[in-house]
């Protein structure tokens, strides 16, 4: 449960040392665009804010995102979950389960009534309920009963910021986004299949810096790290501007780390920090790894076409249209000839030819 | 969720995609067999000279400027020449173009280096604000333009400004951006068919169709 104790607190009772603590807050001021004279700030405001009670719902997901989360390395998740937050409620990581689970989730919502964060990943059935259930309670319902004495919602991944691969065409379970449930609390999304770990750990350190939410974009994206494309800050983008492709992945232009585009990359229009912040401590992310980015963190990118088309290229298959235009246009092409031809008929029939006399008798 | 910019972008590159195709595919089709189905009349006098070959050689010779003809009409020569060639290179050598090109009909060829392809869109564009000057001021282009003129120069240059403004990123959204490149261009398509624009398709037909006539008539170009 969130204890009455500082976040400063906390840490020193830990051990984290002031340099490892400020190393922390660089890092943070950082990853939010702030510039190097905030980290002080930063630090001030850190040092004295209360742990935060968090509840975790997980809904209709993979766990990619919690395994996302387990990788974070500033700070680590046992630094996140023992020092800057209380995380209450995570079906993942929480040692009770049934009765005990769910009586810990209240308890957090009313002793913390206003004031809790609630982070979500996966997004939600409005279909059958039966799809997936909690302890016997519907995932919407479950949802709206923790969000109401929210401060605010954190919906982590692109399924529960953009309804994700549960959404995908037919849809089966009627699955939609956080936002399209919850109304009347400030929800941030936080989009990737999964999302980087720092990036969620970087809103929660946003939220106990400053006591709100960061700056969004249209889509409820929080700037500091969704500002940019991917291929803004791609390392293969002067390959791009030089028309130098890799053509398929085991080529000679791939070994030699030449841009993706031809092989599906859509880094172009992908806003998000992969490219930055990278994943595992900063190890590499898909495209040093080889990969082109498959737009993860961009709503409907799990029917946007083939990851491997190109991105000027039409999502889907066209020779069936085509064919079929084809033939209506050559059956349309003859009625419309038939149709003149008809016409020059009529013209030639009627058609009478001048004699002498008309002549004669106009003049 | 509404996606705005990306939901726009997938539209293109689906539905509206189909669709400017269908529309593309069907009105070419009946624009071409509406012309072929005319027909032509029997020619009865004999070939006055051996003309044969004419009609393929005009479909090229009638791309050099009769004598005279430059230095009578400067800017629709020249100006004329570097905004086709520009658009050619434009809409056949950009990488990204040959892809799509690849992803339809499975053919391809290799691009140019994406800064010519952009340097070459800045010229044609400029190039294509002078036709349009000389057409506002020129008294006799300006009394024989209608709308139709006015309404195809704008759906070709907003393909070449979109895609540019794309391109270089030039506005705060890129994805919007290039989804209103490929809307220009599917607009641009769709109109090919029903406007002057079918001339890409027609001056072939055309062109050997004179060519030929002129051949058997003994005035062959």
């Amino acid at each position: 449960m969130s204890s009455g104790k500082t976040l400063g607190e906390v840490l020193r009772d830990q051990g984290v040392s002031r340099r490892g603590f400020l190393k922390f807050c660089t890092a943070m001021a950082s990853m939010m665009a702030l510039p190097p004279g905030s980290v002080a700030a930063v630090a001030a405001a850190l040092e004295k804010a209360r742990r935060p009670s968090v509840i975790w719902l997980s809904f209709q997901e993979c766990t990619g995102c919690t395994e996302s989360l387990t990788r974070s390395h500033t700070p680590t998740l046992e630094g996140l979950i023992l020092g800057q937050v209380s995380l209450d409620y995570h079906h993942t990581l929480q040692a009770a389960s049934g009765t005990a689970a769910e009586h810990a989730r209240m308890q957090a919502m009313k002793e913390n009534h206003g004031k809790y964060l609630v982070v979500v990943d996966g997004s939600l059935p409005l279909g059958n309920p039966g799809y997936s259930t909690i302890a016997g309670i519907s995932n919407v319902e479950m949802l709206k009963e923790t969000v109401e004495g929210a401060a605010a919602v954190i919906a982590v991944g692109s399924c529960a910021a953009f309804g994700g691969i549960p959404m995908a065409q037919p849809n089966p379970t009627g699955a939609v986004s956080v936002s399209q449930i919850v109304k009347d609390r400030p929800v941030v999304n936080v989009p990737g299949c999964p999302p980087i770990p720092v990036v969620i750990t970087g809103v929660l350190a946003h939220f106990l810096t400053f006591g709100g939410l960061p700056e969004l974009d249209e889509l409820g994206r929080p700037l500091a790290f969704y500002g940019d494309t991917i291929h803004d800050r791609c390392y293969r983008r002067p390959f791009y501007d030089q028309g130098l492709f890799a053509e398929s992945f085991d080529d000679e232009g791939a070994r030699k780390g030449w841009c993706l585009f031809k092989v599906g990359c859509k880094g172009p229009v992908t806003h998000n920090a992969c490219a930055t912040t990278k994943w595992n401590d900063g190890t590499s992310f898909p495209i040093e790894s080889g990969h082109g980015c498959l737009g993860c963190s961009e709503p409907n990118f799990w029917d946007a076409g083939s990851f491997y088309k190109p991105l000027s290229a039409p999502t889907g298959t066209i020779n069936q249209v085509a064919a079929g235009a084809a033939l209506g246009g050559v059956a349309a092409g003859a009625a419309v000839a038939w149709h003149n031809r008809k016409i020059r008929g009529e013209a030639r029939a009627k058609h009478e030819p001048v004699t002498l006399d008309d002549l004669e008798k106009s003049s | 969720m509404n996606g705005g910019s990306m939901d726009f972008l997938l539209w293109v590159r689906g539905t509206g995609f189909n669709i400017a195709m269908v529309v593309l595919i069907v009105g070419v089709l009946v624009r071409l067999i509406e012309i072929l189905a005319l027909g032509r009349k029997a020619d009865l006098a004999p070939r006055r000279s051996d003309g044969k070959g004419s009609g393929w050689r005009t479909i090229f010779t009638r791309s050099i400027p009769p004598p005279g003809m430059l230095k009578a009409s400067p800017v629709t020569y020249i100006a004329g020449y570097i905004f086709h060639l520009g658009l050619f290179i434009v809409v056949f050598l950009f990488v990204p173009h040959i892809l799509l090109i690849k992803d339809l009909l499975g053919i391809s060829w290799p691009g140019l280096p994406s800064a010519l392809v952009d340097a070459v869109t800045v010229i044609t564009l400029i190039t294509m604000v002078a036709v349009l000057a000389n057409r506002l001021t020129d008294p006799v282009k300006r009394f024989l333009s209608g709308f139709e003129d006015y309404l195809v120069w704008a759906l070709t240059a907003l393909p070449l400004l979109t895609g540019y403004l794309a391109f270089n990123h030039l506005t705060p959204d890129y994805t919007f951006m290039l989804a209103l490149h490929i809307l220009s261009v599917q607009l641009l398509l769709v109109a090919l068919p029903f406007t002057k624009l079918m001339h890409a398709i027609t001056f072939v037909l055309a062109r050997w169709y004179t060519g030929d006539i002129f051949g058997r008539k003994g005035v062959a170009s």
